[in-house]
């Protein structure tokens, strides 16, 4: 039912996070001959034969189920690049990589529906997976080192990450401001913290320093 | 058909720098409701606006059918309109969520009252009533004279106390769009600012952003 997710778990089911990421705009390359569409959402078309265009990712992903055109992978998602970031982010400790906000719902609904349209599939879609696994290790592990602090800034962290650990980086941040005085009290209250996190939105178990 | 001006380029950037279409205006005030912890201002005219798109499509939708459209597009649009009355109907359910949470909370504080909408007060009122009417009935009456009220723990509570409030200390995730700078602590205790450049994400505290939140300048993740 709309609007009806466990604020415990969550605050955005992962269905309602991919419905956000769906509004994105991707380019696809149509293979008929269709009309201009003018949705609530605003209008989109028209779609000649060949002609690249820009719709909502849901229409696309719509579209090519039906068979109706073919994607455009966003020029984000090539190897060169992919590699590139993957690097970048194994040699920082604390900093992230500007990737599109939504890259995770974007890559997923493109390797569900499209992976004929994507060179490389299997490498591409390898790095993506090693991307998010860097990225996650590395929230998991700058969460330790949370001074109390009333505001922390996340930059270049993605919806689904954000939407991951924000139950427990919440509660984390809430039990630092309630204890806010002595620096001193900043370990202790690390660790206590971390051993109650649930892992049932994680995929794996945290990662050991190598 | 009336759509409003287009979404324009293709990132989330472009919002606020042109006119935004109503799906979009009507998806951040979903998020926004969902990601903070108290109710917020009622979005009366996009709701309007929405039901009213909402209507036309469908009848739209129904011409259609009858005149034998190509079934794709018709599909396409069933899938739009389907999306379009989900953002409606969570953030309707969202704030009703909310309002029962906090129901003597939202008809106590003048400031909370006044974002509700007609019909959210007229609900909240009647939903009040028939709660405290079902406490009194099954447990007040029957406990001694001083502890008989649905607001105070007991008659020498001098405030509200059984009454539970919205955790305002609570933090969220925002992202601003534009550069804000916000006093971090309050009443002049220690004023240290944090400063957000357009796009960047923070954790933050709830209560410093509120303002913002309303202003339209930052946006809840």
């Amino acid at each position: 039912m709309a609007g009806q997710t466990d604020p415990h778990i969550s605050l955005f089911s992962p269905q309602e996070v991919e419905f956000m990421a769906e509004d994105e705009l991707v380019e696809i390359v149509p293979n008929m001959n269709m009309e201009q569409l003018n949705f609530i959402s605003g209008d989109f078309g028209l779609f000649i034969p060949q002609i690249p265009t820009k719709v909502p990712l849901w229409l696309a992903v719509a579209l090519k189920r039906r068979g109706k055109c073919s994607f455009r992978p966003p020029g984000w998602m090539s190897v060169d690049n992919l590699t590139q970031i993957l690097e970048a982010e194994r040699e920082s400790q604390s900093t992230f990589q500007a990737l599109p906000f939504s890259y995770v719902e974007i890559a997923r609904l493109l390797f569900d529906h499209a992976h004929d349209d994507i060179p490389d599939k299997y490498m591409v879609r390898s790095l993506v997976e090693d991307i998010r696994d860097v990225r996650l290790h590395k929230l998991e592990t700058n969460l330790g080192s949370f001074q109390g602090t009333s505001a922390v800034k996340i930059s270049n962290v993605s919806a689904m990450e954000v939407n991951i650990v924000r139950p427990f980086v919440r509660r984390a941040l809430e039990a630092f401001y309630k204890h806010d005085k002595p620096e001193a009290d900043v370990g202790r209250d690390t660790r206590s913290s971390r051993q109650q996190r649930e892992a049932n939105n994680e995929p794996r178990r945290p990662l050991r320093q190598r | 058909m009336a759509s409003n001006s287009e979404v324009g380029g293709s990132s989330a950037d472009y919002e606020t720098m042109m006119s935004t279409s109503d799906v979009e205006l009507l998806k951040r005030a979903w998020r926004n409701e969902k990601a903070a912890p108290e109710i917020l201002q009622y979005e009366g005219a996009l709701v309007e606006r929405a039901k009213e798109q909402i209507e036309l499509v469908e009848e739209t939708i129904e011409d259609y059918v009858e005149n034998g459209k190509d079934p794709l597009v018709v599909s396409l649009y069933q899938m739009d309109l389907d999306r379009t009355q989900f953002l409606l109907r969570s953030y309707l359910r969202v704030r009703l969520l909310k309002i029962e949470k906090f129901m003597f909370h939202n008809l106590k504080s003048e400031e909370a009252e006044r974002r509700l909408s007609e019909q959210e007060r007229v609900f909240a009122t009647k939903c009040a009533d028939d709660l405290a009417k079902h406490f009194e009935e099954t447990v007040l009456l029957k406990l001694p004279q001083n502890y008989q009220s649905v607001l105070k723990q007991s008659a020498i509570s001098e405030v509200d106390d059984m009454v539970p409030q919205p955790h305002l200390e609570t933090f969220v995730v925002c992202r601003s769009n534009n550069f804000v700078s916000l006093n971090l602590y309050e009443e002049g205790e220690s004023p240290e600012t944090v400063e957000m450049e357009r796009g960047d994400l923070y954790f933050i505290r709830y209560k410093i952003v509120k303002g913002a939140i309303e202003s339209g300048q930052i946006d809840l993740i």
